[in-house]
């Protein structure tokens, strides 16, 4: 008789993997990235090429040789980072600035803590986050879309002067319309122009239960109703809730960037003060602080909370209703 | 200039008043320690392996200094030389202890216990033991997934391959304990050294009866006595169908080996016996299993 | 349609043996009884080699409150009272009966007949006596001596009582075979169960993949006065005791307390069939309906299995054991335990064989944790897995207490549904077998 495999049950499994779960996260990247090839073109092509394969390449060449372990690449992790990252950057900037954003990334940002699941930080914003410290000009100059608007719209997180509340109060007529920041004719970072797109790869992440709700509604809520709140004490100076919810980075962050395993608390209570969390920085650095986009810094910031989540907000225990009713 | 001024004020201020709070809340929550404790702790291997029973080298120092003498107190990686130098601070003649080594009692290896079943889940051998008996008939045996390789401190053990069992290094190993804790089955026994590493230990723990335990392995004890027939010194006792070998009583004459049928008994590091031995074969496996 | 509130996975229900009736396997010609088939202590011997023992004899004596009795499953001579060995490897006390003639002598106080009896004018008492008699336990698979569930402690009262028909397991028809051919027999049971616990409600849960069962018992629930069909949305773990009140009632029992603290017991259909046979017809728990299935079976089905049967034998009927399998288990794939071999006799626990062709049968080498939280979404008991198993590797027993480790029912859906193949439930079982045992000593201690 041949010998039974022996092993501790459960002898089932849903058959999802790490690989499936990065691959839907890339399906829905699909959209917003054809967009902004669509309007910014080769730039766009090269840069997120050049990020997702200096991605790929410097995990592989850290895992090998550096950390002597399995090679992890096939789990498409990098290759999520490296596009994440390009999303995050202006399609003309200088390619060996986008391979050192790549290294910070993912050596700094990924495999110095042990690879994927062990980073306290999203390597893509760590990435991004180092390029816009260093290159701060580079890093803030949108080239123009190939479309009807063009530089000529002043676009809110394109102010890099160290008052943006004037900037804005200057500017308030010259914001482009809705309709353009729907369909991402503006300036701005390759990934994060088109709301329709990246709203289409939300739906889909929700859809196949890649995510949950919990964080980018919390922050989109959070982001509405605070910048509505401002906007109803003076529209003067400062800008409707809408201008905020579809410009720079917010839906992009929203959606992608902050729902990121690793670096988000894992359970729904904890998952929804980190989204509400995440919304009010946002606002408050657009609004107040020295930079015109607060998003990147805003996860980074609750990122660094997250373990604090986790250890305080539990999950919702069986029978936990009950107990409290009896006391 | 003011600014500058007000600020250095105001900082040193900060500054001066966090010191002075600092020292008072030292010297009033000072805890006073004796100096003898500090003196223990670095003569000890400083491992905090635990092998003493103690939380640690402070706590065995502690230990010592509460008890104020050494009974039962015994850092087992330090030996003699560091019991001696703990008790010249405190002040106590200390008596030599037998050096101890860790001796794996199981000679189950791949060979001589075929497998019955294939285990597929964590390469743990606490959790292969709570899920059943082992990949093999007897379930006394090793479960080769290298708990006590995890627990040893001192890299002392090594799984070998070949026979998928563990390896104690005699030079390594400080007879802490941890792998005979980490053991799930109790194989691994912390026995006396010996001289020149010479011992003699029965290398199985199955309680089943003989043609049981022959089934599931061939090198296993199978409780027949002859060794105890043997023995000159009432060294061996056969208790549950296996034999054990007190190594207070034990004289390392060997002839309890020659006489074992199933050459469970192991002998390491003894010079190759003369060719005249009654039993050649057995003894020549043994001992090529020990080498 | 309602189920639990937290938790829970889909697994594909592959019920393939959903549509055969139960068939009768033939008796053995040596009987293996084991004495622990139950929670508790093992049962006692009342038996010495050399008896004769009629079918349905009392062979060995519950040892205490929680423990539970056996019966002879065949008539013939007892050869030996010794210890067998187990599927798992681990010894086994077992009584060993020998089969004489055709080995079906019954006692005469036996009711044999086909025809339902209805009336019983017993008290609740006498009910509860008889079903600690015949030696039932829980057949959904924890094996909990009944008669116990029956008896609240001091200060509890049973309100309402819920039977168990949801089979979550995949795979496993037992019980949904057992539904559609004994109906009338099972509502005799709970009506019985109701008068023993002195409650007027009971409700059957039953999950929608059963949806002939569901008609079938909605249109008897209307002729029986105080009993409720609810069915269930498909999801696993609802047939757990906890899951099953929650999902029935929307109570959910505090950690660490008992199903009766909101006022419920929980009854697996099957017991309470077993109960019918045993106050109505006087038949001791001698065999049960065992499921034998797997993708490549020949022929999965259903079989009535007298205890003490060689499991060889039970897989045999349904046409031996693939060429492709990799692995059996006893039990179904989520809770069941894969066994080493064959060697083991049918007895209260085994609710079914499920043999896993060699493809399906290995687990993926596990990856990195990427902290995807999926694990926490599916736990059931709105536990931590990722944190549970991290605390595990490194002993920290201590915070495994604080993080709720007890309250674990071991359903595996973290496993289940992690996407990088941790060995999530291996170190959570292993911390909860740990922090029982120092739980336990401190409680010893007071």
């Amino acid at each position: 008789m041949s010998n039974f495999i022996v092993s501790p049950a459960p002898h089932a499994h849903k058959a999802n993997s790490v690989q499936q779960t990065m691959m839907h996260v890339l399906i829905a990247l699909a959209p917003a990235y054809l967009a902004s090839l669509f309007y910014f073109g080769l730039g766009a092509l090269l840069v997120s090429v050049t990020s997702v394969a200096a991605c790929v390449l410097f995990e592989y060449l850290i895992q090998r040789f550096l950390l002597k372990g399995k090679t992890t690449i096939c789990d498409l992790s990098a290759v999520v980072t490296g596009l994440l990252l390009a999303f995050n950057l202006p399609s003309n900037l200088p390619l060996w600035m986008v391979v050192i954003g790549a290294l910070v990334a993912i050596g700094i940002g990924k495999m110095s803590f042990g690879g994927l699941g062990n980073n306290p930080f999203n390597p893509a914003l760590v990435g991004r986050v180092f390029l816009l410290i260093s290159f701060p000009v580079e890093m803030t100059t949108w080239p123009r879309p190939l479309g009807r608007w063009g530089l000529s719209a002043s676009y809110i997180d394109a102010e890099t002067a160290a008052t943006p509340l004037a900037l804005i109060k200057g500017h308030i007529g010259e914001l482009p319309q809705t309709l353009d920041l729907l369909i991402g004719s503006i300036g701005g970072s390759m990934g994060e122009v088109c709301a329709i797109a990246l709203l289409i790869g939300g739906i889909y992440l929700l859809a196949t239960r890649t995510i949950t709700w919990h964080i980018p509604v919390s922050i989109l809520g959070t982001v509405a109703a605070f910048t509505a709140i401002l906007h109803a004490i003076n529209p003067e100076v400062y800008v409707s809730c809408e201008i905020h919810l579809l410009t720079g980075g917010l839906l992009l962050g929203a959606i992608f960037m902050a729902t990121d395993y690793a670096t988000s608390p894992m359970n729904p209570r904890s998952q929804l003060v980190y989204g509400v969390c995440i919304g009010l920085l946002t606002v408050i650095i657009r609004t107040w602080g020295a930079y015109p986009e607060g998003m990147s810094f805003a996860i980074l910031i609750m990122n660094a909370v997250t373990p604090l989540l986790n250890h305080y907000i539990k999950p919702k225990r069986f029978g936990e209703k009950v107990k409290v009713k009896k006391q | 200039m003011n600014t500058i001024i007000i600020s250095l004020a105001v900082l040193g201020g900060i500054g001066c008043l966090a010191a002075i709070i600092l020292y008072v809340v030292a010297q009033t929550f000072k805890v006073n320690e004796d100096p003898r404790i500090d003196r223990i702790e670095a003569v000890l291997p400083g491992a905090n392996c635990g092998g003493c029973g103690k939380p640690g080298c402070r706590g065995f120092a502690e230990a010592c200094v509460k008890a104020g003498n050494l009974e039962g107190l015994r850092c087992p990686v330090g030996g003699d030389a560091t019991m001696s130098q703990v008790g010249a601070i405190l002040g106590i003649e200390v008596a030599a202890g037998d050096a101890l080594v860790a001796v794996v009692r199981c000679n189950g290896s791949c060979a001589n216990r075929p497998k019955t079943s294939q285990y597929n889940g964590t390469r743990s051998c606490i959790i292969m033991h709570n899920l059943y008996a082992g990949e093999t008939g007897c379930r006394y045996g090793c479960l080769g997934c290298g708990d006590c390789v995890a627990a040893c401190q001192f890299g002392a053990i090594h799984m070998n391959p070949e026979t998928g069992l563990p390896e104690v290094d005699d030079d390594k190993c400080t007879a802490c304990g941890a792998c005979a804790k980490a053991c799930p089955k109790n194989i691994i026994e912390l026995r006396k050294k010996g001289p020149k590493n010479r011992r003699i230990f029965v290398s199985c723990v199955n309680k089943d009866k003989g043609g049981v335990a022959r089934k599931a392995c061939k090198a296993a004890c199978i409780g027949c006595g002859k060794c105890v027939k043997e023995c000159a010194f009432d060294a061996i006792v056969v208790e549950n169908n296996v034999a054990y070998i007190d190594y207070t009583k034990c004289r390392l004459c060997r002839k309890c080996e020659a006489a074992c049928p199933t050459g469970a008994i192991h002998a390491p590091n003894f010079p190759p016996r003369k060719p005249i031995d009654e039993q050649p074969a057995v003894t020549a496996q043994t001992e090529t299993s020990q080498a | 349609m309602k189920t639990f509130r937290i938790g829970g996975v889909h697994p594909h229900d592959n019920k393939l043996s959903a549509g055969n009736a139960i068939e009768t396997l033939p008796l053995p010609k040596q009987a293996i009884v084991p004495l622990s088939q139950h929670i508790g202590a093992p049962a006692q011997p009342i038996v010495e080699k050399g008896d004769h023992v009629k079918v349905g004899q009392l062979i060995a004596q519950a040892a205490s409150f929680m423990s539970a009795n056996i019966h002879a499953p065949i008539s013939g001579t007892i050869t030996k009272i010794d210890t067998a060995t187990d599927a798992w490897g681990m010894p086994m006390p077992a009584i060993y009966i020998e089969a004489e003639g055709d080995g079906d002598e019954w006692l005469e106080t036996i009711d044999r007949t086909p025809d339902i009896n209805r009336i019983c004018k017993l008290e609740p008492e006498q009910i509860i006596e008889k079903i600690k008699d015949a030696g039932i336990v829980g057949l959904g698979g924890a094996c909990f001596p009944t008669h116990v569930k029956l008896m609240p402690p001091p200060g509890c009262q049973a309100e309402v009582l819920i039977v168990n028909a949801v089979e979550c397991e995949p795979y496993l028809t037992c019980d949904h075979r057992l539904m559609l051919e004994h109906a009338e027999e099972i509502f005799i049971g709970i009506s019985l169960l109701k008068r023993a616990l002195k409650i007027e409600r009971a409700i059957i849960g039953i999950e929608n993949n059963k949806r002939d069962a569901i008609e079938l018992f909605k249109k008897m629930a209307d002729r029986h006065f105080g009993i409720e069909v609810c069915p269930l949305k498909l999801r696993y773990p609802q047939g757990g005791e906890k899951q099953l009140i929650d999902a029935t009632i929307g109570r959910q029992v505090p950690s660490g307390a008992l199903p009766i603290s909101v006022g419920a017991v929980v009854d697996n259909v099957a017991t309470v069939f077993a109960v019918y046979e045993a106050v109505q017809k006087n038949k001791p728990l001698i065999e049960r309906v065992m499921t034998v299935t797997g993708k490549s079976v020949k022929r999965p089905g259903n079989y009535l299995v007298r205890f003490g049967t060689p499991l060889q034998d039970v897989i045999e009927a349904a046409g031996g054991i693939p060429d492709d399998t990799g692995k059996i288990v006893a039990g179904g794939p989520m809770m069941g335990r894969a066994m080493q071999n064959t060697n083991m006799p049918a007895h209260k626990r085994t609710s079914g064989l499920l043999m896993i062709p060699a493809a399906e049968s290995v687990r993926r080498e596990p990856q990195n944790c990427m902290r995807c939280g999926q694990c926490v979404e599916a736990c059931p008991m709105g536990l931590e897995p990722y944190l549970l198993i991290r605390l595990a590797e490194q002993k920290r027993w201590d915070e495994m207490e604080h993080n709720k480790i007890m309250d674990c029912i071991e359903c595996g859906c973290c496993l289940f549904s992690c996407p990088s193949y941790q060995p999530l439930l291996d170190y959570v079982r292993l911390g909860k077998a740990t922090v029982g045992g120092i739980i336990r000593a401190r409680n010893a201690k007071k």
